[in-house]
């Protein structure tokens, strides 16, 4: 068989890919496959997430019946399912992860450390996110004005809250 | 197929911060469309709603620098050019449905469409340009976000299609060249700490345990929890302190073993010049040992701009781009020192 890729040489390696759930084949010849490797500096993360899912499944699995009800959770938008989604590593469309949330969750903190988004935030949802952000701040330090019994700066605080949580609720962000 | 014409990337102009140690900076961040599903779950139909929607957002003034080109009317050779040039991903190239690039001028911007995400906006500098090059696909992000609703959730930003990309969807990179690092074996106890510090490294590896160019690429390695700033602030950091390693591991070379050194760096030259057949890998070695001699003031006849050109050039792709017509594995490594010679020639003239 002839390299798919020159088409002039002898194809000696055999490559399969699984993409998207599609298992691809691809004979090359040992050149080619050499090439196709060198300097294809694409951006993958560098542990398998196929792994990292397995073994957050098959944690959950232990002996449950909870898991199963798991793998059958569907993005009721795109129609996939969690079990889908462990099985290709990728989601859907931006409503699975409301859909599959009690197990992205662990997922993320996995992967990332965290579950919580610190960085940027487009223009349309600044105001009411900043306000949020802002809410959390205040309300950590009047937690901490109460443990340290500063509790006239704590009723600032608290009104403070309160005043933005209105802003909040009461539209007009 | 005609000869063609090989435009320069800004990243290959040889110009910038720390070009010694550090060949480009990029960035990426990945963004979707609200109530679109993600491109290999979609249909053909709803791919090219995205592109007609990015489309339309980009039909603002300030992208009259930009063109685009969709995978469909590019050729093959032409699209595997452009991921050999770092602006496009091979899975654009080679998978994507309703695939489409808007590529600024000086291709230091690249907008892709419809690749795992919906958006993929790239911005590639030359040099240490992390922040630079953030600022710009910043831009460019805010510019298409005004005409695009994009997918946001709160607690965990922008979502993705992997969940490796949620959070910023930032991805950020450096490549750097680690030759002294390389060669006094150190590079192993520096790579393998990156893991630590939420970074990941890689090399190519040839038949041997040799890094083939002696290039590494570090890149972050988690995009939710930290800022973008945060994410960029740490890999800029991590990355002076390899570039301090690698100084001071050629400063050592120098002292020590100056006259190999500068031969090993000229009898490269020499093959660069004379060969009449060259694989790419051994081609990728020549380089960095020129460029190595080069940086360290022991060799010219070079400079940056024509070693960054030499990396993409001996590429299979843009190596048959350059020749006009297809070629067996032999027959380019007859064109591959053929190429290099034009380069370096052209170089004599102008210099
Ligand atoms: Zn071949
Ligand atoms: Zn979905």
């Amino acid at each position: 068989m002839l390299c798919q890729e020159c088409g002039k040489e002898e194809a000696t390696v055999y490559i399969s890919k699984i993409i998207n759930g599609q298992k691809s084949e691809l004979h090359l010849c040992k050149r080619c496959a050499r090439e196709r490797e060198e300097l294809d500096f694409t951006f993958q993360p560098q542990f398998s997430l196929h792994n990292l899912f397995g073994t957050l499944l098959n944690e959950s699995m232990r002996g449950s019946r909870e898991a199963l009800r798991a793998a059958k959770l569907q993005c009721p938008d795109c129609g996939l399912t969690f079990a889908q989604f462990s099985q290709i590593g990728r989601l859907g469309c931006s409503n699975c992860y409301g859909a599959f949330q009690e197990k992205l969750i662990p997922l993320l903190r996995r992967i990332h450390g965290s579950t919580r988004h610190g960085g940027k935030v487009p223009r349309r949802s600044q105001s009411s996110v900043r306000l949020k952000r802002e809410l959390e701040r205040l309300k950590e330090e009047m937690q901490q004005r109460v443990r340290s019994e500063e509790f006239e700066e704590a009723a600032r605080l608290r009104d403070q809250i309160r005043k933005l949580e209105q802003e909040l609720h009461g539209g007009g962000v | 197929m005609a000869q063609s014409k090989f435009t320069l990337s800004r990243w290959m102009e040889g110009n910038g911060p720390e070009l010694g140690t550090v060949i480009s900076s990029r960035v990426r961040v990945a963004r979707n469309i609200e109530g679109l599903p993600f491109p290999y779950l979609a249909s053909a139909e709803q791919n090219r709603t995205v592109l007609e929607k990015v489309i339309a957002a980009a039909g603002q003034e300030a992208f009259r620098d930009f063109t685009w080109k969709t995978m469909e009317e590019l050729q093959p050779l032409e699209k595997q050019v452009l991921v050999e040039k770092h602006l496009i991903s091979p899975f654009l190239a080679r998978e994507a449905d309703h695939g489409a690039v808007l590529l600024r001028r000086d291709e230091a911007i690249s907008v892709m469409v419809n690749e795992e995400d919906h958006l993929r906006i790239q911005a590639i500098m030359p040099g240490l340009q992390l922040e630079e090059a953030w600022m710009e696909a910043d831009r460019y992000d805010d510019l298409l976000e005004a005409g695009i609703n994009y997918a946001f959730d709160e607690h965990c930003g922008y979502l993705t299609a992997c969940p490796t990309n949620f959070g910023t969807g930032l991805r950020a990179s450096v490549m750097l060249h680690l030759p002294a690092l390389i060669m006094t074996k150190q590079i192993n106890r520096i790579l393998s700490a990156l893991s630590q510090v939420g970074l990941t490294a890689r090399g190519l590896y040839g038949e041997g345990t040799d890094i083939i160019g002696n290039l590494v690429q570090v890149s972050n390695q988690i995009t939710l929890g930290q800022s973008e700033e945060e994410i960029l602030r740490n890999l800029g950091s991590i990355t002076r302190q390899i570039i301090e390693h690698e100084q001071n591991a050629r400063q050592a070379l120098l002292n020590e073993n100056r006259a190999q050194i500068a031969d090993r760096a000229w009898r490269a030259l020499g093959l660069l010049k004379y060969a009449q057949m060259m694989n790419s890998q051994e081609a990728m070695q020549l380089i960095s040992d020129v460029r190595l001699g080069f940086d360290l003031g022991l060799i010219k006849g070079v400079n940056h701009k024509i070693l960054n050109e030499l990396l993409v050039i001996i590429r299979p792709a843009t190596l048959q781009y350059l020749a006009g017509k297809e070629l067996s594995g032999v027959e380019r490594d007859l064109e591959r020192p053929k190429q290099i010679r034009k380069r370096l020639n052209q170089f004599k003239e102008s210099a």
